[in-house]
């Protein structure tokens, strides 16, 4: 494949992601919508949420304002090395931002620049993998500023929440967290977790956990269980859509683990906003996506 | 129900928490580098007497000569809390919109110089941009960038939730209240 062949493709799939929601978020929000009392600000606002999101697939213009960090994940077989994708990626990061797919959302932490181009140390955030398969898997997020403002990292035990160094104390956690966000992070939120690592690598696989589908189920009982609990009781906690109060508060939870020294107990909390943007496909040698990952 | 240009106090004082409102007439969008600079003694562009701030970052490009919204939703309002109260009251800014609702002392303010706070549904860029029918001016572009400019957005019906009054309400706080009751009981 050329370097223009992948270029266009990535940013075909920078635009689906921009402006198109996983049909798993897409059936939650539904859910959600029929679940809250007519007539409630929370309906009203679950409303204005799904013709927002016809909306914008309709006119291929972004879900939201704010498109987010961008988070870049991709498998790269033998065809196709690092410098040649990251290249190929940040060519098409520059051309949906020029088209308005992407907003100019770079700032330069030291004088306050805006980059103008989402080019700049970090950004576009890639995660690269080398892979024996014969496809390139490209998998990516556009994470809001509004919701990352929210997530949250517990160091156990917490005396003040009454938290330990167990899955209760992990609960105790998550659900501080979804009362802490209230509607700042706009809700109907979805929860990844990690419990364990250390703060670095808990908060990177507290957001890989944003590329399950919200209706899988964690292999691990354990952790399954602990899911629905979660969702479940954040659901009767009355915060609701925007923190407009009603019944649905959160549309899914996720969580792994990973291990830790024994001097440290992390649980990190990362939050996506109902506006989950998250695209993935899988590309051939020849140029052609053979799989979109989140229909 | 409708609120419509001019935003004067008698209009503001008549709206209260839970009413569901469809915003007509000028906003001008401020987030946080305008807050920023107007609280360090800036000199606003623009005449904000009995005006609504539109706590907004949008996307918005030039297509043959004139400016396009492409995606206009609200911001997170709180990181504002230092400031908007008291340019509120300096320089007379009736409303605001924004997501995630304000603090006590914005509330305090609203009461006190007759302002709302205003909750557009965060997120619902493309519902919201539908609303904003013509841009009629953009300012500090060069200073602060386009998504945190002063824009000039004409809008029409253009919906929100009162979540704050001027008379001491506000739905935010009373939902945080009843949420850590609800968790105390579970345990």
């Amino acid at each position: 494949m050329d370097a223009k062949t992948l270029e266009a493709q990535l940013l075909e799939l920078i635009r689906r992601t921009s402006t198109r929601l996983p049909g798993d978020v897409v059936r939650a929000i539904e859910k959600g919508w029929r679940r809250e009392a007519k007539g409630s600000i929370a309906k009203s606002a679950l409303r204005t949420v799904l013709d927002n999101i016809e909306l914008a697939r309709d006119k291929s213009q972004p879900m939201c304002q704010d498109t987010g960090t961008i988070i870049c994940y991709a498998d790269l077989p033998a065809w196709c090395d690092e410098p040649t994708f990251m290249k190929a990626y940040e060519r098409a990061v520059v051309k949906a931002t020029k088209v308005g797919y992407l907003r100019q959302n770079s700032v330069d932490s030291i004088t306050g620049k805006n980059s103008g181009d989402n080019l700049g140390p970090g950004n576009p955030a890639f995660h690269l993998h080398q892979t024996r398969q014969k496809s390139l898997t490209c998998r990516m997020m556009l994470k809001g500023g509004g919701c990352e403002n929210v997530g949250a990292q517990y160091s156990l035990p917490r005396a003040d929440l009454g938290a330990g160094r167990d899955l209760a104390g992990v609960r105790t956690c998550i659900l501080d967290a979804v009362v802490q966000a209230q509607g700042k992070g706009c809700g109907p939120g979805i929860l990844g977790v990690c419990i364990g690592g250390d703060r670095g690598s808990g908060y990177l696989a507290s957001k890989e956990e944003f590329f399950r589908e919200l209706d899988d189920t964690n292999e691990d009982p354990r952790l399954a269980k602990l899911e629905k609990r979660i969702v479940k009781e954040a659901n009767s906690l009355g915060i609701g859509p925007m923190g407009f109060g009603g019944a649905t508060t959160l549309l899914g939870c996720k969580i792994t683990h990973r291990n830790r020294v024994p001097a440290s107990f992390f649980v990190s909390v990362s939050y996506m906003c109902w506006a989950f943007r998250r695209d993935g496909f899988r590309l051939s040698e020849s140029g052609k996506v053979t799989r979109w990952l989140y229909d | 129900m409708l609120l419509e240009a001019p935003f004067t106090e008698d209009r503001i004082r008549a709206l209260r928490v839970g009413q569901e409102v469809e915003i007509t007439g000028l906003v001008y969008t401020g987030r946080d580098a305008v807050h920023k600079y107007l609280h360090e003694g800036g000199k606003p562009p623009v005449d904000l007497r009995d005006s609504i701030i539109y706590h907004c970052g949008p996307v918005v490009v030039k297509e043959k000569g004139r400016w396009v919204v492409k995606a206009a939703g609200p911001t997170t309002s709180i990181r504002e809390e230092p400031y908007q109260g008291p340019l509120m009251e300096q320089y007379g800014i009736r409303g605001v919109i924004g997501k995630g609702g304000m603090g006590p002392k914005t509330l305090e303010y609203c009461q006190k110089v007759g302002a709302v706070y205003l909750h557009a549904i965060g997120g619902a860029a493309q519902v919201l941009a539908e609303r904003v029918v013509a841009v009629e001016g953009v300012h500090m572009m060069e200073e602060f960038g386009s998504p945190e400019a002063i824009w000039e957005f004409r809008v029409e019906r253009f919906p929100a939730v009162v979540t704050m009054d001027a008379h001491g309400q506000s739905l935010h706080r009373d939902v945080l209240a009843a949420s850590q009751d609800a968790l105390r009981q579970l345990g």
